[in-house]
């Protein structure tokens, strides 16, 4: 709709990649029984003491790193206090004054060109416990409580449902080639609360907000928000008001509605956390950390494009996922330099392909950089043909195993010998008299039936190339 | 009586109810607490830095290593009513 302004500010909560709970040794493995991670800490129990998880605190600062944030040489904890039966102890301990992380942004690709998106903080918390809806009760499990979680508040800096999905989808990207959590949606480790406003254009105080909650995938994200944003416009265009509000997504209505909410609800009466001191980090740890950071992805493809010759959509694809990079790298270093385009081509075709088929990643493949590697270069040196390297591929990737054995074990080396194809040539052509004298009266596409009956004769393994000329050559001289 | 603690808000946030008897002694005790931190307010404490604990502790980390869990049948045997492997609890409208 024109005339209108939408704004969006996203608060994404991140589950870190850490083996136990934010302030307790409890485990943290996926799936596991009802309530069997659990201690007195994480359950709540009055007097239990919580202890900081350290990789926890490691894992934001890396994530404020990459993110370009400001981090704070002193950060200290906080309770938020409120009364519901997912966090037993009544509290969420929290920060509130001083997070550990202050700025920053991410870069996104919007229609109109690339586009900063501001991040207001990084905070660390604990996730609270999961409860269970049933028709006459509810059931808690303590399992996910006490999960180290960082919450990443971005600016209101988002113009539309579209923009809001460049920025989590480069999130992601970031924090995964951070290697700081599994964002795994399925698994909630990434889940997104959602600020969208509008207002006419030109009027410069921001509209009221409403925050959206119970989104758990990207899609029910866009959704939310494209439905919000609407119902705002109706409301606004009719004159009516915004309230400010906390609505809930039903994924299955595909509608916001409003959350029963008691007028003190967001009181939360913050106060320090008393039984947790401040956590400073030293200058030269926090640079030791920095100098250890990765690529950020928008830097690698352009690397990559540079580096290894290939066009900026190759290095695109290839950046998506850390570790398809990472091997396209290393079996691009593995080839010749003038190889990289061939080494790309390979990946995005065919190992793409049979990533796609068999759902396994690239590490969970057989296939190893080395052996693409050597697929490629055995091409190149004409030792095998093209159709033999495909069918040596899925091998490779299934089995393992390097090319060059499977070569030399099963003589699939190229026949590019002249003497040895010729009597295959003059097989062929004495056999063929139709298609020959074809050729001859002018149907030129003779001379390709002919060129696949010698490959056919050798059993794949003749070059074409050198097969099409000798083939050329004696339709070409005396019959 | 000053206003300076809202009793019966604070009441409220922390889910009590009170008497009328109880309302007006916890005014008085609170309203006295409350005098008395104020007292920090007559000294210049401009540039010094709050401090939130007694001791000048910092960074007490533990490293991420699974220690066990307890045994879910101790836990749940704590619970007034269970449901399997759960905590039962009434059933609970979702509050923003
Ligand atoms: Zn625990």
């Amino acid at each position: 709709m024109t005339g209108y302004l939408i704004t969006i500010g996203l608060e994404t909560h991140v589950q870190l990649r850490t083996a136990t709970k934010m302030f307790c040794g409890c485990s943290l493995a996926f799936g596991a029984e009802p309530n069997t991670n659990v201690c007195p800490v994480c359950l709540g129990y009055p007097g239990a003491l919580p202890v900081m998880n350290r990789e926890a605190v490691r894992l934001t600062v890396v994530s404020g790193l990459m993110l370009g944030c400001e981090i704070s040489r002193r950060s200290t904890f906080d309770r938020k206090n409120y009364f519901y039966p997912d966090m037993s102890k009544d509290y969420q301990i929290s920060q509130n004054g001083s997070p550990l992380c202050v700025g920053g942004s991410v870069r996104i690709e919007t229609a109109a060109g690339a586009k900063r998106v501001r991040i207001n903080h990084i905070h660390l918390e604990e996730d609270a416990a999961k409860i269970n809806h049933y028709a006459r009760f509810s059931g808690v499990d303590f399992n996910r409580c006490g999960t180290p979680l960082m919450e990443i508040v971005s600016e209101p800096d988002l113009a539309s449902p579209d923009e809001a999905m460049a920025y989590l989808q480069a999130l992601k990207q970031i924090l995964l080639y951070a290697g700081v959590s599994d964002c795994n949606l399925e698994e909630g480790n990434l889940r997104s609360d959602v600020n969208v406003s509008v207002r006419p254009i030109g009027q410069e105080r921001l509209g009221t907000k409403v925050e959206i909650k119970n989104m758990n995938t990207f899609k029910g994200i866009y959704a939310a928000l494209e439905y919000e944003i609407a119902r705002q416009l109706a409301t606004v265009t009719r004159g009516g008001l915004i309230v400010q509000e906390t609505r809930r997504w039903d994924p299955e209505l595909g509608e916001t509605q409003p959350m029963r909410s008691k007028e003190n609800a967001h009181d939360y009466r913050y106060f320090p956390e008393p039984d947790l001191v401040p956590v400073e980090l030293e200058e030269a740890q926090v640079e030791a950390w920095r100098a250890a950071l990765p690529e950020l992805p928008a830097v690698r493809r352009g690397r990559m494009a540079e580096a290894y010759g290939i066009p900026d959509y190759d290095a695109a694809v290839l950046a998506d996922a850390k570790e398809n990079a990472d091997f396209f790298e290393a079996a691009a270093r593995a080839c010749e330099p003038r190889l990289g385009k061939t080494v790309s081509n390979w990946f995005m075709t065919e190992v793409m392909r049979l990533l796609s088929e068999s759902g396994l990643t690239i590490s969970q493949s057989a296939l190893t950089p080395s052996a693409l590697a050597e697929l490629v270069t055995l091409l190149d040196t004409r030792v095998i043909n093209g159709p033999t390297a495909k069918e040596l591929l899925p091998e490779l990737f299934r089995a393992g195993g390097l090319p060059s054995a499977l070569v030399a074990a099963r003589g699939l080396g190229q026949v590019s010998d002249a003497d040895a194809l010729a009597a295959l040539v003059q097989q062929v052509l004495s056999e063929n008299g139709k298609s020959v004298a074809d050729y001859r009266a002018g149907k030129r596409a003779a001379a390709g039936f002919l060129v696949g009956q010698v490959m056919k004769l050798s059993k794949g393994k003749a070059d074409p190339q050198v097969v099409g000329r000798l083939v050329a050559e004696r339709l070409a001289g005396a019959s | 009586m000053s206003d300076t603690i809202d009793v019966a808000y604070v009441a409220e946030l922390a889910r009590l109810e009170l008497t009328p008897d109880e309302h007006r002694l916890f005014q008085q005790q609170l309203e006295l607490i409350v005098r008395y931190v104020d007292k920090i307010g007559e000294l210049d404490v401009s540039g010094i830095e709050p401090t939130m604990h007694g001791q000048a502790v910092v960074n007490v980390f533990r490293e991420d290593v699974v220690l066990p869990s307890c045994d879910r049948e101790r836990v749940l045997g704590n619970a007034p009513e269970r449901n399997g492997y759960e905590f039962r609890l009434p059933k609970i409208v979702e509050d923003a």
